[in-house]
Order: C-alpha cells, then structure tokens, then sequence
C-alpha cells in the first residue's frame, strides 16, 4: 500500500508533461482557418489607380487574395516579385490576382507599389473589415479561391513560385462546374 | 431639349434617393454603449497582439475591430452574435478563455481536479505525520537500566 503511494505522485505528473510537451511542439502561429471550404466573403474596394475592385466581378477566375502591408518586412517584399511573375504567367490563363494593403500609410503603400512595378490590381483596406471578414491576423496572408468563388487554400507567410504555382495550377485544371471539397 | 429636362430630372432623382440611402445608412439602429462594446471587445484576442484583448490593445488593428463590434451591435446584433461572427472567421482561436466544452473541458476542470487531489495528498501526509508523532510520544523509552545508569553517571562526572 505505502509502495503504491510512493508511485502515485509522480506518476500522475506524466500526463500533465505530455500535455505540455504536445503544446509547446504546436506552433502558435499555425492556426486553421475555418474559411477553408467555405464561400469567400465578398468584397468591393477602391484601387490605388481609382478603379474598382470588386470578388463579384471575378466570379469565373481562379482568384487569388494576397493581405499585404508596406512595413511587412521582410516576408512582404520576398513575396512581391514572386506575385508579379505568378500574375505575369497566369493572368491570360483566367487567374485574377488582387493585392489587398492593411493597417499601411497610403504614401509608403504606393511607394512599394512603384518599388516592385506591381502592375496586377491593389487595394487599400482602410476600415479593416475585408481583413477581418477574411479571418487575416497577420501579413501576408494569401487565399486561393476556385472558379465558383470558395476559398480552397490559405498560405500564411511569404509566398514562393513553388507554393504559388502549385495551388494555382490545381484550381484552374478544374473545369468551371465541379463542386470542390465542402 | 426635352431629353436634357429628363436627363436633369433623373439626375435629381438620383441625387436624392442617394442622399436618403446615405441617411438611412448613417443612422445607427439602436445606440451602442461602450460598455457594450467594451464587454464584447474583451472576450476577443488582439489577433496583431500577445495575449491582449481586442478591448485592451491600442493597436490599429485592434480599433478596427472595436469598430466593427461597435457598428454590428448598431445594426441589432446581440453580443453572442457579434462574438460569433469573430469564432466563424478566426476560429474559436479569436476567444481569449475557451468555451467549455468537448477538449476545452480539460482546461476548466484540471485546475479544480488539481486542487482536489493536492488536498486528499496533504491530508494523508498530515495524518500519517500526527500519528507518527503521537506514537513515538507515547512509546516509553527503552534505554535498559545500564544505559540509564551509565547516562547518569556521565552527567554526574561532568558536573
């Protein structure tokens, strides 16, 4: 009996380790977005050249939506040649790409804007409700978006070709019609 | 001349179904106390910040957020919908205590179930001390009379 009471005590420490063990190998910042799956929220904004942009009016595309900010160093700037080049390729292939700017200075946003020659449409989000309807907590943030307008992908952190290509090349080999995962 | 007068008149039409909408829109649908906003906004993660509420962060991020509540209870939502429509973007990550409920249990309950058995712990050891103790105070000592004699002899010779 007093044997079996000299082991209880550290015994019942094991499952609080294991606990703590598992939760400090998670990452905080990998979080699941439950968007995934789910119809993309609509948006309409005002473009930096004063045009409008709109997820209505792309319905039919492969979307992709890129959150960005101009102090998102460095991640932000490693990304932005990746998404020219990937709108550069893409673009005649029915590939919409829209660069969503948050929590940013207009002047610095338009200054990176210049700095990287980004020619694909950009946005200023200035109430935070596209950031916030989209789940964002962080920049960059990209959301890849089927045909018929479901967010199928969340990539947080900087974006390469690799990761680019791969998720764009899946959604468009999908013929407009077909339903995606729920 | 004629279709200038109609192209004017839609014009003012237009105007003024506009400035109705605008008003109608500008006006908030029930008034919001900040303390409404305050207690909706301090369940919420700052998702820019470290362990900060949406209602304790200066960040802009933060005061967008604030924001948003304030203009969604505007529009008459209850404060559990406003919490809700946070939990269906961010995930029940957004929450700053987790609900209870299904693995989240484990948080609520392991401290309480902690304490429990921390107390049943000390309580035995405290027993088993105090019956200890009470036993060698009762057990007579059990020098023999030669160790007695011997004891008292040395104090003797050291005097």
């Amino acid at each position: 009996m007093r044997r079996a009471w000299r082991w209880l005590i550290p015994l019942s420490a094991i499952p609080v380790l294991a606990l703590l063990a598992y939760g400090f190998r998670t990452n905080p910042r990998d979080i699941a977005s439950p968007l995934v799956g789910r119809p993309a929220p609509a948006f309409a904004l005002t473009a930096f050249d004063g045009t409008a942009v709109s997820l209505e009016a792309h319905r039919g595309r492969v979307v992709v939506v890129n959150f960005w900010a101009s102090w998102c160093y460095p991640a932000c700037y490693e990304e932005a040649p990746v998404l020219e080049r990937a709108w550069r390729t893409y673009r005649d292939r029915g590939l919409t790409l829209i660069g969503v700017d948050i929590q940013d200075k207009r002047e610095a946003a338009e200054k990176f804007i210049r700095d990287f020659g980004l020619t694909f449409p950009n946005a200023q989000d200035l109430t935070g409700k596209v950031s916030v309807d989209f789940g964002v907590y962080g920049v960059p943030e990209t959301f890849f978006l089927d045909r018929r307008g479901q967010i199928r992908a969340k990539h947080v952190g900087a974006l390469t070709d690799e990761i680019f290509r791969a998720n764009v090349e899946r959604l468009l080999a999908e013929p407009e019609g077909k339903p995606g995962p729920a | 001349m004629r279709t200038v007068r109609t192209r004017r008149l839609v014009v003012v039409l237009l105007l003024g179904a506009t400035l109705c909408g605008t008003a109608a829109a500008q006006q908030p649908a029930r008034s919001v106390t900040e303390e409404t906003v305050h207690e909706v906004a301090a369940q919420l993660r700052c998702v820019v910040c470290q362990n900060l509420s949406v209602a304790d962060s200066p960040s802009e991020m933060a005061q967008q957020m604030r924001a948003i509540v304030r203009e969604r209870l505007a529009a008459g939502e209850r404060p559990e919908q406003v919490v809700q429509y946070f939990v269906d973007r961010y995930g029940e990550w957004i929450l700053l205590s987790p609900r209870p409920r299904g693995f989240n249990l484990l948080v609520w309950l392991f401290p309480a179930v902690a304490v429990a058995v921390g107390l049943v712990i000390l309580t035995v050891v405290l027993r088993r001390w105090t019956r200890q103790h009470r036993a060698s105070a009762a057990t007579p000592s059990t020098l023999d009379a030669a160790m007695s004699e011997r004891i008292r002899r040395e104090l003797e010779r050291e005097r």
